[in-house]
């Protein structure tokens, strides 16, 4: 199985001189095609700061990180956007869902980026919509929405331009047990039908029980690398 | 990676972002457009009574002249300011629309496009307000006024998308880590 992410001594430092945080201290790690990946951490360990090198949202201060063979610091802005639009899908915590624009406008917002046509991104953004069982609501603004429904938008906006890899940061860290267990099945169910990687940032332990491999990361540092499900 | 295009999508997306982003805040924006257009009218109305001095005593004169300087230079400061606060309380909507693909070119021209809309209304509807205000108070010629009105509706604009445009700039080329760490 191929790497579809690969990082080689990630150093990240916030400040300079004494002031100075080594958020990541030299971090090498590969993530294969298709897996279920959760990065493990108590909070000031590292994790979003991996998690935002992995995606492209910051630089390293050292290292590298290579997306399907590409280090993305040598990126312009411009390709950079190109890979954040069709390589990767994000999920946040706060779901960041574009509060002016209704469910169905969040999920295409992405596909105009790629050139669809409108009702191409429209079909598309519908078919996604379905799937996380959200048809129905298509056009309610995240306001009019719950918790988790918004989540469950964000997911099919993840998906929007059929990444290889999504990006969960902490994704059930603002829901209830209940709400978070059935977004962490829809996550593994996507992981497996449309074969895409999952890379998720947490620290809860419903996720890990779901999980390919384990990421424990520990002051900056990967501690340890936990084997789990055996993959079907 | 797939083949790199180096487009944008069509100008319309950025136009539907940049209304609807008018629309949901139309309180808010509606709110800076007032006090754009109170600036302007302060302007517009004493370049009115300024260019129509014809037979005044120099001193009259001096003073509106002195006026006038004054309410320019607080037209930009609020102008500058309505602006620039309601760019910095996205930063995060910038860092999200990032993740998603757009380019720092297309955020900027959001925030142009909405800054056009909201620069060009506020300061026309402020502009005639202040002249035509003088006008009839003080029977300066109309033709005249229109002049004024036409100088300070541009410059109400070019302040507007001035100090909307210039943190959108800054804000596209954060990293969008950065720009979602902000919080107002």
């Amino acid at each position: 199985m191929s790497a579809v992410v690969r990082t080689t001594d990630l150093v990240k430092q916030y400040g300079e001189g004494e002031t100075a945080v080594r958020a990541l201290n030299g971090v090498s790690c590969e993530i294969e095609e298709g897996e279920y990946l959760s990065i493990m951490g108590p909070s000031g360990s590292g994790k979003s700061t991996l998690f935002n090198m992995i995606g492209g949202l910051d630089k390293p201060s050292e290292g590298s990180v290579y997306v399907n063979s590409v280090d993305i610091a040598q990126l312009t802005p411009r390709e950079l956007a190109y890979l954040r639009c069709h390589t990767i899908g994000y999920i946040f915590q706060t779901f960041n869902l574009i509060q002016v624009r209704t469910a169905l406008e969040n999920v295409t917002l992405p596909m105009l980026f790629a050139g669809l046509k409108p009702d191409e991104a429209d079909e598309k953004g519908m078919k996604l919509l379905d799937q996380v069982g959200l048809a129905n609501r298509y056009h309610h603004r995240p306001s009019e929405l719950s918790g988790g429904q918004q989540q469950r938008v964000a997911i099919a906006r993840s998906l929007a331009n059929s990444p290889s890899i999504v990006l969960a940061d902490e994704p059930t860290g603002n829901l209830d047990l209940k709400t978070g267990q059935e977004i962490i099945d829809l996550l593994r169910h996507l992981n497996q039908e449309h074969s895409v990687t999952v890379i998720s940032a947490t620290h809860d332990h419903k996720m890990l029980d779901v999980s390919d491999r384990i990421f424990h990361i520990r002051d900056g540092v990967l501690a340890e690398i936990e084997e789990r499900a055996v993959r079907t | 990676m797939k083949q790199f295009k180096d487009v944008d999508p069509p100008l319309w997306v950025a136009w539907n972002q940049a209304l609807a982003g008018i629309r949901v805040r139309i309180w808010r924006h509606g709110l800076t457009a007032i006090g754009i257009a109170l600036g302007m009218a302060f302007f517009a109305s004493v370049q009115t009574m300024r260019v129509n001095t014809f037979g005044a005593e120099p001193f009259e004169i001096q003073r509106l002249q002195w006026l006038a300087a004054t309410s320019l230079i607080m037209c930009v400061v609020g102008v500058t300011n309505s602006m620039l606060m309601s760019v910095t309380e996205r930063y995060r909507e910038i860092g999200t629309i990032k993740c998603l693909g757009a380019s720092d070119r297309f955020i900027v021209k959001v925030f142009l496009l909405e800054s056009l809309v909201i620069g060009l209304v506020a300061s026309l509807t402020g502009s005639l307000i202040g002249s035509m205000a003088i006008v009839v108070a003080s029977g300066a010629p109309f033709l005249g006024s229109l002049a004024v009105v036409g100088v300070s509706t541009s410059l109400g604009l070019l302040l507007t998308v001035v100090a909307a445009v210039a943190p959108a700039v800054q804000a596209a080329r954060m990293p969008a880590a950065a720009a979602l760490r902000v919080d107002i």
